[in-house]
């Protein structure tokens, strides 16, 4: 049986009103599961960021449901929790951009994740060591941002999403800012991401070049969702991996 | 991990540099109440040091202090004989000027009741208390002089005898102690051509009050009742002579330094406003993150609210500082006591929460999804 990490249904959303009204999502439904990396694609203004916020729980939807591991969040435009603290548990965010805090090395953007999440301490350190060991930074813990480069930011905001072992990722256009080859790596790292950790990945892209690294590929056009191509994750995440299992469904 | 601290950090200079800024504008608020309490220091130092029960005036007026006022110099010795009083001594007090026009000298003259009183009472910084009758003096530092120096007034030259620190007359003027007979030949002294005109009789100068002191536990008001049927004179406990000083002299000033004061604590508020609301526009894009990440309120309300602090924290040390090693310099008294600094740790802290606001209320409207527009 498949647990899906992110359920959304029917969602709906509008932008303006009247002669402006532009739908970006029509009774968009989608469902991700544990160790699935799902790619969006889609031409600019098809809707693609307007779903990736709506199941980042930034930007809701008027219409529809959603559900995060098993749990009901969302419903027909109204919040049936604390969405900032399903956000801050639940849910990692990697972006085109780096988004790094400026102010704080790399290990302290990693530490930052941590600590909104109330974990402090000599752990919540070991954690964003081992974290930018595993995403092959852990050398540059002690840099700035400007300090890194643009692969080597990436892989900081990877680390950063991954701290709070949240069973799902969102990434937006992640690669948009790398050359093909540090893309692809990203990609790979998305993929090895969710087959050991069990994590649910859904990326924003439109490079089309590394699609063979995906479980599912959706395609979004005016604002509605097909999916072009649905092979089922071939296996289960490994159990032995997944260092987080009270925050699986 | 301390985020306030850690921006703080990054500005390093910047930041440093704002509080310095700010703590130029906190010292001239330090030094507006400053300037006050020396103005009540100043006005009253005379009247505390003479230490009178009572102050006897002219008839309708309110003081030596206030007004011009003479008394009859045999007043002295009828009111000695009043049940109740201890002592009566003359006391004459006028201000002078000297000097050129570019270069003026003013001083508030004291004639003291020769041989009762030699000005032992006086707090000296130097030197002694009058030895003599005719031609000594003493006088405050801020006249320039030090023990030795002479200063001709008058047909006379004047030995400095004594030397105080901060006696000065509400108007700021130094005070210089003579005795009565001294003081009237320096107030009454005229030009030659004046007395050759007056035909050589010099202007006859009388005591401005007489300052009287009780026996022990005669109330003043019981004096004062029984000198209210004279016809010559009104009479004034020190209390009231004190009082008068404060609301009729210092008062007009008293209350420009303190709309001054109110204004410069806006202007304060508001420049620390700006610099919050601006310092949290340029963080905008961090505070969404936070947000997106599922920051909760209190950490992007502390961030903000904890370097508010640190920037009054700083400019109130540097008001401090400045106020240290500035103050003195000021050609008027500038009396910064514990609780006036006190006081303006609780406006700067007043200040910033206050000025805060505008700041938190921005932070709180950006939307996490800012970081995805950027």
């Amino acid at each position: 049986m498949h647990h899906a990490v992110i359920r959304a249904e029917s969602l709906r959303k509008v932008y303006g009103e009247g002669d402006t009204e532009v739908v970006a999502l029509r009774d968009v439904s989608i469902s991700t599961e544990r160790g699935e990396v799902a790619a969006l694609l889609g031409p600019s203004g098809s809707g693609k960021s307007t779903l990736l916020t709506a199941l980042g729980l930034l930007n809701l939807p008027e219409r529809g449901r959603i559900w995060l591991a098993g749990r009901p969040v969302v419903a027909d435009g109204v919040a049936l929790t604390d969405l900032a603290a399903v956000r801050r548990s639940m849910i990692g965010f990697v972006f085109q951009k780096a988004n790094l805090i400026p102010f704080l090395t790399a290990r302290e953007n990693v530490l930052l994740a941590l600590q909104l999440n109330d974990r402090v301490g000599r752990s919540a350190g070991a954690r964003a060591q081992e974290l930018l060991g595993y995403l092959g930074v852990g050398g540059r813990a002690d840099h700035y941002p400007e300090q890194l480069s643009g692969g080597q930011q990436q892989r900081v905001a990877i680390a950063r999403a991954l701290a709070n072992r949240p069973p799902l990722i969102l990434a937006d256009e992640p690669t948009a800012a790398l050359d093909s080859h540090r893309g692809r790596d990203v990609m790979e790292l998305f993929k090895r991401i969710a087959h050991e950790q069990g994590a649910a990945v859904v990326v924003v892209t439109h490079d089309h070049r590394t699609l063979d690294v995906f479980d599912t590929i959706h395609e979004m056009e005016d604002g509605v969702l097909t999916r072009a191509a649905a092979p089922p994750p071939a296996h289960a995440p490994p159990r032995t991996a997944d260092p987080n299992p009270e925050a699986s469904p | 991990m301390n985020l306030a601290w850690k921006d703080i950090r990054r500005q390093g200079l910047r930041f440093v540099f704002t509080g310095l800024g700010l703590g130029l504008l906190f010292a001239i608020v330090l030094a507006m109440g400053g300037i006050y309490r020396g103005m009540v220091a100043d006005a009253t130092m005379l009247v505390d040091s003479v230490g009178a029960d009572l102050w006897v005036v002219q008839r309708d007026t309110r003081g030596p202090f206030a007004e011009r006022s003479t008394v009859p110099r045999n007043l002295e010795d009828r009111l000695r004989v009043v049940e109740g009083v201890a002592s009566a001594e003359t006391f004459t007090y006028a201000t002078i000027q000297r000097g050129d026009v570019a270069r003026p000298v003013r001083i508030g003259l004291v004639g003291l009741s020769w041989p009762s009183n030699r000005g032992q009472g006086i707090p000296l910084a130097s030197g002694r208390a009058l030895g003599q009758a005719h031609r000594e003096m003493i006088v405050d530092r801020t006249l320039g002089l030090d023990v030795g120096a002479r200063l001709p007034l008058g047909d006379d030259v004047y030995e400095v005898v004594g030397v105080t620190t901060g006696f000065v007359s509400s108007g700021g003027d130094a005070l210089a102690f003579v005795t009565d007979r001294d003081a009237d030949a320096i107030l009454g002294w005229m030009a030659p051509e004046s007395r050759r005109l007056a035909g050589g009789a010099r202007a006859d100068v009388l005591p401005s009050a007489i300052v009287v002191k009780l026996l022990p536990g005669v109330p003043p008001e019981e004096v004062k009742a029984r000198l209210s049927d004279w016809s010559d004179v009104t009479v004034w406990t020190g209390d009231e002579q004190r009082h008068l000083l404060l609301r009729g002299v210092i008062d007009k000033a008293r209350k420009q330094i303190g709309l001054f004061r109110t204004l410069l604590s806006v202007v304060s508020a508001i420049i620390v406003a700006l610099i919050l609301y601006n310092m949290t526009v340029a963080k905008s894009h961090e505070i969404a993150l936070l947000k997106l990440l599922g920051g909760r309120t209190r950490v992007i309300v502390g961030m903000i609210l904890q370097q508010a602090l640190l920037l009054g924290a700083i400019g109130y040390a540097m008001a401090v500082a400045i106020g240290s090693v500035a103050f003195e310099h000021f050609p008027r008294r500038v009396v910064v006591t514990p609780v006036e600094l006190g006081g303006l740790a609780v406006l700067v802290v007043a200040i910033c929460v206050v000025a805060s606001v505008a700041g938190i209320v921005r932070a709180l409207r950006v939307p996490p999804t800012l970081v995805l527009a950027s």
